[in-house]
């Protein structure tokens, strides 16, 4: 076992794993973290705590992930390389260890000119796969990048992000394939909407045997509305929403639209469920924690399985 | 070369209000390419300050000269010029923030017997090239240690938002950063240049982490070239 976490455990076991995602709240209030990690428990098998999502200040992932761990559930820490340099990362990453946390997830960060303090000044240090590379060295050889040896043990498992939906397309499965080799033990993707894109970009995976390497997670969200959905498509980076879909949540008429959101997205989470290469999903209810229950009780994802 | 803009009109004004005798101090180097602190600009700045401290009546002498560059003491070697430096109030260069501070203390290494003030009447940008005419991009940030035999020729860390060495970020869209529409997704041209030569294998392996030492991030630098020192 690479950080014996749920996570990695019910993935090593072959399980079809369902891993949620918690924004912590843009202060100090514990009682937000507890109210929408008491919406995932049971219900997901690990739990995304974002670092700074759009570069918009909140607490800090390893704060809320240390709380979730108290409620009971597995948090999937983010860190970015946005706000920190290599020293703080690895003295955040001892901190995290040490305080139980096992999942992270090795990401660039969006750029501070999309958050609450476009005047600050960013870090960018490293990469998300030069991360990814440090956190697997600090891991396997138990040391920092300068070589020192780490005292302790030091376990974690080590995710990143892959977005089939960014360009270059054709560069895409490459960059998963430096995520791959950097020691990347599992993956979760960028919302998919367009299916047809996304078995595009898994075919190639699974022709690089990419999948055998790491776990994939497949990247899922409920769309609740047309305005949403519009929203998206238009100012998320790298989000394709296909219109017709758009035009499948119009047709459902006023009041119903939500409901047919979880309807394609449970039709969604089936299909991704027979697509070779992908391990499980990656469930992103943003602000919309409390419909998760549903959703995965619709999409026949219950129960969770125990490790 | 290196880019600036002028500051504006009134934040100048505010900064020289106080004195009597100015002199706007241009650069005939790469301030005067991109049009920002040249001979022509140091005459309008000039005539701007004239005319609005004309309008309210104050009693103000604006004078305008030109030096070849302000980063290099010989320029600024002239015995008439450096007369007429001792004799302002205030002088206000329009060079590069290189310019400003070296005329700063060139000016009082040599003028003994008072003090110089320079104060800066541009922005400093860029080290950028020009793209088209009235176009300026920045190009190179000086880290010291250059990748762009690896990169197509095109720089990741001065191009990319992030500085990535091993993008691009998933934020790619359509050729362009996720930042500004407008802007070109520097991993997107260094994947379509390398294809074009052929050598999209040169990003396939993992760039490992980036010494920034020879980087500002190693403090402020210096170049010693011993064979030339006297």
């Amino acid at each position: 076992m690479k950080s014996g976490s749920n996570l990695e455990r019910l993935l090593e076991k072959g399980e079809f794993v369902v891993t949620g995602e918690l924004g912590p709240p843009k202060g100090p209030d514990v009682e937000v973290v507890k109210k929408k990690a008491a919406m995932l428990k049971g219900n997901v098998d690990a739990v995304n705590i974002t670092d700074n999502q759009t570069a918009i200040v909140r607490m800090s992932s390893i704060a809320a992930a240390k709380i979730l761990i108290d409620e009971g559930l597995e948090p999937n820490m983010q860190m970015v390389a946005r706000d920190r340099n290599r020293i703080a990362m690895m003295s955040d990453l001892f901190g995290a260890s040490a305080l139980g946390i096992k999942n992270m997830l090795c990401l660039s960060g969006d750029h501070q000119t999309f958050g609450n303090h476009p005047e600050a000044k960013n870090v960018f240090d490293i990469d998300s796969i030069q991360m990814i590379y440090m956190v697997k060295t600090m891991r396997d050889e138990k040391k920092v990048v300068c070589g020192d040896e780490i005292e302790g043990d030091f376990k974690m498992f080590i995710g990143a992000a892959s977005n089939p939906f960014a360009d270059p397309f054709q560069y895409r499965v490459h960059r998963l394939a430096k995520k791959v080799e950097a020691g990347v033990d599992f993956i979760q993707t960028q919302c998919i909407y367009d299916m047809k894109r996304f078995k595009e970009f898994m075919k190639q995976v699974v022709d690089m045997g990419l999948h055998e390497k790491c776990k994939i997670l497949a990247g899922v969200t409920p769309l609740k509305s047309v305005g949403m959905a519009r929203y998206m498509a238009a100012n998320v980076s790298g989000i394709i929403i296909p219109e017709e879909m758009i035009d499948r949540l119009k047709g459902a008429g006023k009041g119903n639209v939500a409901t047919e959101g979880i309807k394609i997205l449970c039709e969604q989470i089936q299909e991704l469920r027979e697509m070779e290469g992908i391990a499980g999903i990656h469930l992103m209810a943003i602000e919309w924690e409390h419909k998760v229950p549903e959703i995965v009780e619709m999409a026949g994802l219950l129960p969770r399985p125990t490790a | 070369m290196i880019t600036a803009d002028r500051k504006p009109f009134e934040e100048i004004k505010e900064s020289v209000k106080d004195y009597e005798k100015i002199m706007v101090l241009g650069c005939e180097t790469c301030v005067a390419v991109c049009q920002a602190g040249g001979e022509k600009e140091a005459e309008i700045l000039a005539s701007e300050l004239r005319l609005a401290f004309g309008n309210e009546g104050k009693k103000i002498e604006v004078n305008d000269e030109l030096v070849v560059r302000q980063c290099d003491d010989e320029f600024m070697a002239d015995p008439a010029f450096l007369e007429k430096v001792k004799e302002a109030d205030i002088i206000l260069s329009i060079a590069c923030g290189v310019g400003v501070q070296h005329a700063c203390n060139y000016f009082n290494r040599v003028i003994k017997d008072k003090p110089i003030r320079v104060i800066p009447g541009l922005n400093t940008t860029f080290m950028g090239a020009n793209i088209d005419v009235g176009l300026w991009e920045e190009r190179c940030l000086g880290c010291g240690d250059c990748v762009l035999e690896k990169t197509g020729g095109i720089c990741p860390i001065t191009r990319c938002a992030k500085s990535l060495l091993n993008g691009p970020c998933g934020g790619s869209s359509n050729g362009k950063c996720e930042i500004n529409k407008e802007l070109d997704c520097a991993w997107h041209l260094i994947i379509e240049r390398l294809e074009t030569l052929s050598e999209l294998d040169r990003i396939k392996p993992i760039e490992m982490y980036k010494d920034w030492r020879s980087s500002h991030s190693g403090g402020p630098r210096k170049r010693v070239r011993e064979d030339l020192r006297l």
